[in-house]
């Protein structure tokens, strides 16, 4: 089975005496080891889907299996609990608690798990994501004496932390140059290519989606294409997309 | 989470704004501090009075011997003498909450030094214990008699100040000699002075000389109230004053007992009686359970049957007592009233701190339910730094109250009494504050939706 698998997902928001379908069917599945990228325009349906796929927001209907668990009808605890032992997220703004060192921020998604971890432990597992990310000498520098691309990796060690089945990160790179947004992306293609980790990308900016292996567009609560990345068609997949990531590429 | 871990999280949360965290304390600070210096020095003053309340004798009962009736003729409270020296040396074996007794011989008559002499409003025959219990431990001048003259029927005694000053004028009375009813005594001791007691009567216009002395030595009767001097039954009534009506005559308010009435109807007289017994109890709780003693005690030493009336009475001075420390526990109160009220605006202060708090957090409240935080745990970690917020401000209001009595004393020399009471309330009290001040911030920030918080600007 795969990593995640959704099917025929509807998300109708109710605004007063007016129903507004904002997904309308939408069905996907991400395999394990895959790096995805959801594109879509602003109002397609795109944050939706993601607080969908992120435990954050239930479905109106359809089904959500992640990690072999139907996770579309859990109660709201239930669904935290799911979102920390399976899911990281990375955010736009990276969302780091201000005036807290590196490592406690690291450390934080921990003192919510079920494992009851030692201090010392919880210690070291912070500092060897930071590590991993490249941080080792800021261990406890506060957010704002980073810059935007150290606090970005900051909170993707955060995602780490819990050894997450698959991280989310959305508009990772929509408050970074384009230089530490390059840096950002080859971290989340290492992480991909070397630990085999699932990321799912989402963004508006064809050059961010230009990195993954298959692009899934969403427009108007329909997926458009790349819903079934099946492992051999990836590459063709990314072949479709290249020529729209160039020209991207090339406006900026 | 841990406890521990909870509590360090909160800590970490408040330092990240320490300036706020202080000034909103503050309120809780001033109102535990107000709330312990209240009590503080409620109970000090109260204390202070249940000193002055003993030192007027509080906690003496007072035992003297109950009515005589004779022929369906009542003769009043204290016609009988049924208390016996035995009686008063048995309650201070026997009764475990009397701290102290001594037996009292009362006698009224002249007193005479030199060419002066003044009848004093009380002569008392009593033992050393008598100071005792009055807490009239602090001669002026000189020394109690002892318990050796007692035992003697020595003849020295101890004046009041009152009695002192119209005897001696000024010249030093230890060692002088008066005479009582013609026995002449040794001044021994001066008493310090005592003033009026809450009737108005003078309590320094008194003699104190041993009971023994007085009671076969001068009286030499039974019971006296009236000025023996004045009497009939001795040569002094051969004394030549104009003031007397009748002199050496004491009206009767009944035809004399004849003879053969005598004989017949014999009154019951013991020869070695004592007019009545002061007793201290232990404390002013204790006297409840020291009269109980007291009676059951003296009823059966006097043999008398269950139903039968008492042949004596025991009174003690509770409704004095109760009406003064009534006032200052009412003042106590009304300043814990006012106090409290200062906490519960305190704790409305950290409601208020806490809701823009959470205002101020919501990103921070959609990231940690993100990364797996459930409602209860956001609840918790708000209500936690509510409750950790109000523990500081408790314990610092604790030191704060304590200084701020310890200046009161210090200062204006007004009693304070610590009150570990007091303190434990405090601390009760700031933990319920922040508990509830808190909830009502801290669910509203449990109930946020992950995906709005995570938005928020």
């Amino acid at each position: 089975m795969e990593l995640i698998e959704l099917r025929h997902i509807c998300k109708t928001y109710q605004m007063g005496d007016l129903d507004v379908p904002v997904l309308k069917g939408v069905s996907l599945t991400v395999a394990r080891g895959e790096l995805v990228a959801l594109m879509g325009a602003s109002g397609s349906g795109k944050s939706t889907l993601m607080n969908i796929l992120g435990c954050l927001d239930r479905p109106s209907s359809g089904e959500y299996w992640l990690d072999e668990q139907e996770v579309s009808r859990l109660s709201s605890d239930q669904r935290a609990i799911a979102r920390n032992h399976k899911i990281g997220f990375v955010f736009q703004n990276f969302n780091l608690l201000p005036r807290t060192s590196a490592l406690e921020n690291v450390a934080m998604p921990l003192a919510y798990g079920s494992a009851r971890l030692s201090d010392r432990e919880t210690r070291r597992r912070a500092e060897e994501m930071l590590c991993r990310v490249g941080l080792q000498e800021r261990l406890d520098h506060q957010p704002s004496q980073l810059s935007g691309g150290q606090q970005q990796r900051v909170a993707i060690a955060r995602a780490l932390v819990n050894r997450p089945a698959v991280l989310f990160a959305d508009e990772p790179t929509g408050n970074l140059d384009s230089r530490t947004s390059a840096d950002v992306l080859h971290m989340f293609y290492q992480l991909n290519e070397q630990e085999g980790i699932t990321i799912i990308l989402v963004t508006h900016d064809a050059n961010v989606a230009r990195h993954a292996r298959r692009v899934i567009n969403i427009h108007d609560g329909v997926i458009k294409d790349g819903s079934f990345g099946l492992n051999e068609k990836a590459d063709d997949l990314q072949i479709d997309v290249l020529p729209v990531a160039a020209a991207a590429g090339g406006v900026r | 989470m841990t406890a521990y871990r909870i509590v360090r999280t909160a800590m970490k949360a408040l330092q990240r704004n320490p300036m706020r965290a202080m000034l909103t304390t503050l309120g809780i600070v001033i109102g535990v501090a107000a709330v312990i210096a209240m009590m503080e020095i409620g109970t000090g003053s109260s204390s202070a009075l249940q000193k002055t309340i003993a030192s007027m004798g509080a906690n003496v009962m007072m035992i003297r011997p109950g009515t005589a009736a004779s022929g369906g003729i009542s003769f009043g409270a204290g016609t009988v003498i049924t208390l016996t020296p035995q009686d008063y040396e048995a309650i201070l074996r026997e009764c475990p909450s009397v701290r102290s007794a001594a037996p009292v011989v009362r006698a009224r008559t002249q007193v005479v030094y030199g060419g002066r002499n003044w009848v004093p409003s009380s002569i008392y025959g009593t033992t050393p214990s008598f100071l005792d219990i009055r807490e009239w431990n602090n001669l002026a001048e000189g020394e109690m008699f002892s318990e050796r003259d007692v035992f003697t029927a020595g003849k020295v005694c101890v004046l009041g100040q009152t009695l002192a000053r119209e005897l001696f004028q000024g010249e030093f009375p230890i060692g002088k000699e008066i005479r009582v009813k013609n026995v002449p005594f040794r001044v021994v001791g001066v008493l310090s002075a005592k003033g009026a007691n809450m009737m108005g009567s003078d309590q320094d216009d008194i003699l104190l000389a041993p009971w023994t002395t007085i009671k076969y030595r001068v009286t030499g009767a039974a019971l006296e109230n009236a000025n023996q001097s004045a009497g009939s039954d001795t040569a002094s009534s051969s004394i030549n004053t104009l003031s007397n009506l009748y002199p050496g005559d004491a009206p009767s308010l009944y035809p004399a007992r004849s003879a053969v009435q005598t004989a017949n109807n014999p009154m019951p007289v013991r020869f070695a009686n004592i007019d009545q017994i002061y007793t201290a109890a232990r404390s002013t709780a204790e006297i409840a359970a020291a009269i109980k003693e007291i009676t059951a005690m003296l009823r059966e030493r006097h043999r008398i049957q269950p139903g039968e009336p008492e042949d004596f009475t025991v009174r003690d001075m509770t409704e004095m007592t109760n009406t003064l420390s009534s006032t200052t526990t009412l003042m106590t109160n009304l300043l814990l009233c006012v106090a409290m009220i200062s906490l519960v605006v305190g704790g409305v202060g950290i409601m208020n701190i806490m809701f823009v708090s959470v205002t101020e957090r919501t990103r921070e409240i959609g990231l940690r339910m993100a990364v797996g935080a459930r409602a209860r745990d956001i609840l918790r970690q708000f209500l936690v730094e509510a409750v950790v917020l109000c523990m500081v401000g408790g314990a610092m209001g604790i030191l704060l109250g304590h200084g701020g009595s310890y200046l009161v004393w210090l200062l204006l020399r007004w009693p304070v009494e610590t009150s570990p009471a007091a303190v434990a309330a405090a601390v009760l009290v700031s933990a319920g504050v922040g508990m509830v001040f808190g909830f009502y911030p801290a669910w509203k920030a449990s109930r946020l939706d992950p995906i709005e918080a995570l938005r928020y600007e």
